[in-house]
């Protein structure tokens, strides 16, 4: 039988990308609203899986070359270095440093080291989520 | 370390070496390197006899583990010598003997000899310590090494067998033993034997002592095979020959002996020791040689011969104690009893090693040691004819051989018990003198079927496995030499009198000696006509009538039925010690997880509720208990019924559906109770899990696949029920009665101010507490991993099989 998606997929083309965006949102407001790196992870994964829903799994494979796993290294690798940065300069494991600085473009603008974190955080989260769904969908 | 340390633990070094020497040089038999260690060590410690007089000691001190007050100390007096010479001179004996017995070719002799200075080794490390641990950890290598000796031919059952026995019986004993030291030890705070004597009188009141006293005997009583721990000897005598006569008549069981003659002067004052030691002596005595007599092996003879004469030896120390309480050292007479336990352990040492020699050599030479097939070797093996005569003669107590001496002393000593008012012996004394004199009968008529069944009457030739002849000269050596001593101190008694047996009776009763004075001990062949005369000519002619008739009343022997002999109750209590722990292991461990979860919410709930309910725990306050609105009701009505339909449904699907219900719905109470946070997290991850849970109802096996609903049990629902109750009750309890305030304020103050945030929840996650979250997100991570490397090798590993 040969079904036609035509819908299916082009709404998912606009709304995998509004789900991006607002999960980009959610986890970079953690801070100082609701969200954070957890929910912002979720939200990314579940608009992947949109795109595994409305293509199949080698497409969304070919169209976003990305190892999960390894995702899930770097992930580790963030949170961890981020403890570890704080070593360096003198003050215990994962002392976060913030400071508010005047960027081109953005103009008065804080940066935190707990961002660093969170993108741990987040990476780890989707890297985990698509290897589940990942390896659960490929097996027979 | 001295000189004294390097003597005790000599053989065990050499054993370290014994492999080597095996090895290196092939075509000496292993046992003459062997030979000269305990040749040495007896000659060390022959020349300190002369110290040992007037109660010298010789002590030295090795730390080991001062903190804890164990430290080697190698403590030499009389009796301590006394044992140290028959371990190294019999151990050369034997050594010697086990040199022509023990074939180079087919035996292997590096392991037996490496055995068997294991054994050297630690029964010096025994006799020599003053230390308590040091001394149990010598014992328990006895234990050890007797265990492997008694196992050296490993391919027959038999060996493992008795092996076996012996193990469990000595270890249980030792494990015993070291129980009464240590009580010893909490009552006196020293490990030190010395110590623990100078302080016995202030401890003999403590509620501990009997339990230590006790213990201690049960070390001893096993190891000294009395009864009813004698079964595993007789076992034991699939050991070589060699073994037996060492380990199994001279040394090890007389381990047993020695505890309790150093243990005489802490504990002999009391009546349950005076009563334990000499009443389970004179059993023992009476049962061994009562059991001895129906025996058919040569070697079986022996060892019951053993058990017997060792209650002998043990109702005499135990008769000695009562010579402590008539404090005065002139006419004690109850101090006759120690020295004849002295002396009797030295005779039968010398004529029971000869026993065993002269039974290897029969065995060797003939291929048997039934004594229904021997017979008539007397013409074919003169020489070994004429030492079986003297130890059994000897063993049976005639003049002029030195079991003469010493069992007239025993009959003397148990005579004198009738004059004793101490211990309601007016009552029941009379029954040792009557006891020890069946038993002398006994002993008496076994003597006599060793010898003459085996060496007189008709020659059968063809009954024999091999053509006898006697016996090569290398392996009379030892044999003579201990039978020669056997006739020399019965001849010259007084040649041991006071170089050996007066500083050892001494050190067995301390406390009756005063300074200067000196305890003279003075035997003669001829002592008169004592009552103990008399029960000697009774016992001869009673021995010889009932040794005469000893067909027509075998049959006695068949009156205990199997069932309640020890060995039956032994292998069977074995047997069913095995059976019922299995049985009882398979009724708990039924491999089903819902029994075990049973059982984990059961002890849950017994352990929270027993603790509620004594520490008086359950408080309800309600004064900071907030207002129930009506959203919180209608969503927690939603719940209930929620989790009523997972129970009650009939179908998978509903319940799956019922699940993600509830956790919509707590999504919705964190909406209510304003945890945004929670919320977002919440919903995703039940829309995941909801996923998931539909993923493994979808591949359900079509077979199991019956949807019925979840069947009642009645102990489910009380199990689930009291579970959530006590955990009901704990949290209404835990709210109740808050003792501090939170920390949150903390937080709230600072979330902006030192971590520059705004949202405490985020704050707290990435920055306050971002070590948790780190493993958290390592949890996770793992998770993926874990489902990934499940899922691909499951796979692949299908393919390979």
């Amino acid at each position: 039988m040969n079904t036609n998606d035509l819908i299916l997929q082009t709404v998912t083309k606009i709304v995998s990308f509004i789900i991006l965006l607002f999960s980009l949102h959610i986890f970079f407001a953690g801070h100082y609203n609701p969200g954070g790196g957890f929910v912002g992870g979720l939200l990314t994964s579940g608009a992947i899986v949109l795109l595994l829903l409305a293509y199949d799994i080698k497409t969304v494979a070919n169209s976003l070359p990305v190892d999960y796993r390894i995702m899930i290294a770097v992930g580790l690798l963030f949170a961890i270095g981020t403890g570890v940065g704080a070593l360096i300069f003198d003050v215990p494991f994962l002392t976060h440093a913030f400071g508010y600085f005047t960027l081109p473009l953005l103009g008065k603008t804080s940066l935190h080291t707990a961002v660093l974190f969170d993108i741990g955080v987040y990476l780890v989260v989707v890297g985990a989520t698509m290897t589940i769904i990942q390896t659960i969908g490929e097996s027979e | 370390m001295s000189v004294l340390h390097l003597v005790i633990v000599a053989p065990l070094l050499l054993a370290f070496l014994v492999p080597f020497l095996h090895k290196r040089f092939q075509s000496f038999h292993t046992g003459w390197f062997v030979l000269l260690l305990p040749a040495a060590l007896f000659i060390y410690f022959f020349q300190l006899i002369p110290a040992m007089k007037n109660q010298g000691t010789i002590q030295e001190t090795a730390n080991w583990i001062p903190s804890l007050g164990i430290n080697f100390t190698a403590y030499v007096d009389g009796l301590g010598l006394l044992f140290a010479l028959l371990i190294t001179g019999i151990g050369s004996l034997v050594v010697l003997y086990s040199i022509f017995y023990l074939s180079k070719e087919k035996e292997n002799l590096g392991t037996f000899y490496v055995y068997l200075l294991m054994f050297m080794g630690a029964m010096l490390g025994v006799v020599l310590s003053d230390n308590l641990i040091v001394l149990y950890a010598f014992w328990e290598l006895t234990s050890f090494s007797s265990f492997l000796l008694i196992g050296f031919w490993f391919e027959r059952e038999r060996s493992r067998y008795g092996a076996q026995k012996s193990m469990l019986i000595t270890v249980f004993g030792g494990l015993a033993m070291l129980g009464g030291f240590l009580l010893l030890h909490v009552m006196t705070g020293s490990f030190s034997v010395r110590e623990i004597i100078s302080m016995a009188s202030e401890i003999s009141s403590e509620p501990l002592f009997i339990a230590a006293l006790v213990l201690v005997l049960l070390g001893a009583f096993t190891k000294s095979a009395q009864f009813p721990f004698h079964i595993w000897l007789p076992d034991a005598m699939e050991a070589p020959t060699p073994v037996s006569a060492y380990l199994h008549s001279a040394t090890m069981v007389k381990a047993g002996i020695y505890m309790v003659a150093r243990m005489s002067p802490i504990f002999a004052e009391q009546g349950t020791w005076f009563w334990l030691v000499s009443g389970i002596g004179i059993l023992t005595l009476l049962w061994g040689s009562f059991n001895a007599v129906k025996q058919t092996d040569l070697k079986a003879i022996l060892a019951f011969s053993t058990v017997s004469q060792l209650g002998l030896i043990m109702s005499l120390l135990g008769v000695g104690s009562a010579a402590l309480h008539f404090k005065e050292l002139d006419n004690n007479i109850y101090m006759a009893a120690v020295v004849a336990a002295v002396f009797h352990l030295i005779n039968h040492a010398t004529f029971k090693g000869s026993l065993f020699m002269v039974a290897g050599i029969v065995d060797h030479e003939t291929g048997t040691r039934d004594i229904r097939r021997l017979g008539g070797l007397m013409q074919v093996m003169p020489i070994t004819f004429t030492i079986a005569l003297i130890g059994s003669f000897s063993m049976a107590g005639l003049p002029p051989f030195n079991g003469f001496l010493s069992k007239e002393m025993f009959l003397e000593s148990m005579v004198y018990l009738l004059s004793l008012n101490i211990f309601q012996m007016n009552t029941w004394g009379v029954l040792f003198p009557v006891l020890a004199w069946i038993a002398s009968v006994f002993t008496f008529i076994y003597s006599m079927i060793l010898i003459f069944k085996t060496f007189a009457g008709k020659y059968k030739p063809k009954k024999l496995p091999q053509k006898p002849h006697e016996a090569p000269i290398g392996m009379l050596i030892s044999p003579i030499i201990l039978a020669t001593l056997v006739i020399g101190f019965g001849l010259f008694p007084n040649v041991l009198s006071n170089s050996i047996i007066e500083p050892a009776a001494a050190s067995i009763m301390p406390g009756l000696i005063d300074a200067g004075q000196a305890f003279d001990v003075h035997f003669s062949l001829w002592h008169g006509f004592s009552p103990a005369l008399f029960m000697t000519i009774g016992v001869v002619l009673i021995g010889i009538l009932l040794y005469i008739t000893l067909p027509k009343w075998k049959k006695i022997y068949e009156i205990l039925p199997k069932q309640f002999t020890l060995n039956h109750m032994y292998n069977s209590g074995l047997i069913r010690t095995e059976t019922g722990s299995n049985k009882a292991t398979n009724l708990y461990m039924t491999g089903s997880i819902r029994t075990y979860m049973i059982y984990i919410f059961v002890g849950l709930i017994g352990i929270l509720g027993f603790s509620i309910f004594t520490k008086d725990a359950f408080a309800i306050d309600t004064s900071n208990v907030a207002s129930i609105g009506l959203y919180e009701i209608v969503l927690a009505l939603i719940i209930v019924v929620a989790s009523l339909t997972i129970l009650m449904a009939k179908s998978r699907l509903t319940s799956i559906v019922a699940l993600g219900a509830i956790g919509y719905t707590v999504a919705l109470f964190f909406v209510l109770f304003r945890a945004p946070d929670l919320v977002l997290t919440q919903l995703v991850i039940e829309t995941v899990s909801v996923a998931l849970f539909l993923l493994c109802f979808y591949h359900l096996p079509k077979m199991s696949r019956k949807e019925e609903r979840i069947k009642f049990k009645l102990t489910n629902a009380v199990v689930a029920a009291g579970v959530g109750i006590v955990v009901t009750l704990i949290a209404l309890s835990a709210y109740s009665t808050k003792i501090f305030d939170s920390i949150a304020q903390y937080y709230i103050e600072n979330t902006a101010e030192k971590a520059g945030g705004g949202n405490m929840v985020n704050v707290i996650l990435v920055d306050f507490r971002g070590f948790d979250t780190m493993f958290e997100i390592a949890v996770l991570g793992i998770a993926a991993l874990g489902i990934y490397g499940m899922v691909r090798l499951r796979l692949s590993g299908r393919k390979t099989e």
